[in-house]
């Protein structure tokens, strides 16, 4: 699986770093950026978590 | 204003430019070329380009027959679009090209669509004159597809693959995410061809030619800096910048602006470098579109650089938060260098975003001003120093203006019907020996 951000629906809330600390980071102005692209079987439910966890769905995951 | 030279090289092949540049070239001159002639299946043709080695004119630079390979084996009937939307301001080619040559950019689009299998087929562009030109030239020969000019407002991002096939569906033209890219998912769905102009144009030299060809030789070139006209030339892949500037001007540069402003700011150790795609890459810069500002004396490449960076951050489409964010922190903090204000946390800053913003936005216009950023701290580190220091005078000449000082006239190639008046208003005065 692939983790994916559409950059122009990230709004800075935040909300995706709690559940996957070590996949997202956030910027300095609050913007998530992508630590890790393809997940490893162990870092898909952190990262489906933080899919969840967006309010303005700007990640998603790939097969 | 400088009008832009139309300078084709004396003994070296300039197959796009063609015998005469300055002309709108008709359907019968396009014609008496061999143009939209010759019958190559499109197998064939699609060997040629795979062959010749033939890279998108666009900037991206991608293989153009694995482009065409793709559209063509995408699931459904595949769309074609000729892209004339040229946002660098450094750029002219593709209006020129579009305004003086419309058939054979036709005749490149109809190939295309013969090779993906496309039923539809769109120009897009944003220049009026080059709109006339297509029209007409449409006009004058039926194309046997469904061909339809799509206009748009000029802006940097318009010309992006993405923005063009949202324009075209209706919307704005402004990028999307990817994925998905537009050959898999484009225009109303379709698999979509979205090519260069002259990447098209090349296509069709391709097509007319038999046995060997120089049709992916040469590239079109826009240089321009310094106080000497601008000028528009094509040139082969193995000629070096230092030859390039002496076509354009006789006094050394103080930098290269690379790839319209892709490709970023390089000191004079490139000039020895060929436009050979692979040599550049090494040397960590691109030639884009083909536009090349060769900085003159009294040009600083800190103050070119914050140009460069305020015109990208007024021209970012204010879709991606980081892009908002990013482009106008490295304006700020070039506009403070240029200003002789910039402290170690500024430098520092610089650093840091050229390492973290590339690759961030839907578009790669985040990546243009962060590589401007980080090729001129790499580049120029005692010029930099130096404008820690104190106000620099140049700088202080030229404050950043949204990149108006980058942009480049376009060459206005006179129609035939045109060019007989001129040509018969001319021979009284002639002969009357004034002048």
């Amino acid at each position: 699986m692939k983790l994916r951000i559409d950059s122009t629906r990230c709004q800075g809330y935040g909300e995706c770093l709690p559940p996957a600390p070590g996949l997202i980071d956030l910027d300095e102005w609050g913007y998530a950026r992508l630590l890790v692209v393809d997940l490893t079987d162990d870092q898909e439910a952190a990262a489906r978590a933080a899919v969840d966890a967006c309010p303005n769905t700007a990640l998603r995951l790939e097969r | 204003m400088t009008v832009t030279v139309i300078h084709t090289p004396s003994g070296g092949p300039a197959p796009v430019l063609g015998p005469s540049p300055d002309r709108v070239e008709d359907l019968a001159s396009y014609l008496a070329r061999g143009g939209y002639r010759t019958q190559v299946e499109p197998e064939e043709l699609l060997a040629r380009v795979e062959a010749a080695g033939l890279r998108g004119h666009g900037g991206a630079g991608f293989p153009t027959a694995v482009k065409l390979r793709a559209v063509r084996d995408g699931a459904g009937t595949p769309v074609v679009v000729a892209n004339g939307e040229e946002g660098e301001p450094g750029s002219v080619k593709d209006r020129w090209l579009l305004r003086a040559r419309p058939h054979l950019v036709l005749d490149g689009l109809l190939r295309a669509a013969r090779i993906t299998g496309a039923d539809r087929a769109y120009v897009y562009l944003s220049d009026h004159a080059a709109e006339r030109s297509v029209r007409a030239a449409l006009a004058e020969r039926e194309p046997g597809l469904a061909v339809e000019v799509v206009r748009t407002e000029p802006a940097y991002v318009a010309g992006e693959e993405s923005a063009v096939v949202r324009r075209i569906d209706g919307g704005p033209a402004l990028p999307t995410a990817k994925p998905p890219r537009v050959f898999e998912r484009g225009v109303g769905g379709a698999p979509t061809l979205v090519a260069n102009v002259e990447t098209l144009a090349r296509t069709a030299l391709l097509a007319a030619s038999t046995g060997r060809s120089g049709a992916a030789q040469t590239v079109l070139l826009t240089l321009s800096g310094g106080r000497g006209a601008p000028v528009l030339t094509e040139r082969r892949y193995d000629t070096t910048l230092r030859q390039l500037c002496a076509t354009h001007r006789r006094d050394e540069p103080s930098a290269v602006l690379m790839g319209g402003l892709f490709g970023g700011l390089l000191p004079l150790t490139v000039l020895d470098l060929p436009l050979e795609r692979s040599r550049l890459a090494e040397a960590g810069t691109g030639l884009g579109c083909g536009a090349i500002r060769f900085l003159g004396p009294d040009e600083c490449p800190v103050s070119v650089a914050a140009d460069a960076v305020d015109h990208l951050t007024a021209e970012s489409s204010r879709q991606c938060g980081v892009c908002v964010s990013g482009t106008r922190a490295l304006r700020d903090t070039l506009a403070a260098l240029a200003e002789g204000r910039c402290d170690a946390d500024g430098l520092a800053n610089l650093a840091r975003w050229a390492q973290g913003l590339p690759g961030r936005g839907a578009c790669a216009l985040l990546d243009a001003a962060a590589r401007l950023a980080s090729t001129l701290v790499s580049g120029f580190p005692e010029l930099v120093d130096d404008h820690r220091r104190a106000p620099c005078q140049a700088c202080a000449a030229t404050p950043p203006e949204a990149g108006r000082r980058l942009r480049v006239p376009v060459p206005m190639p006179v129609a035939t019907a045109a060019a007989s008046a001129v040509a018969n208003l001319a021979r009284p005065c002639a002969s009357a020996g004034v002048g």
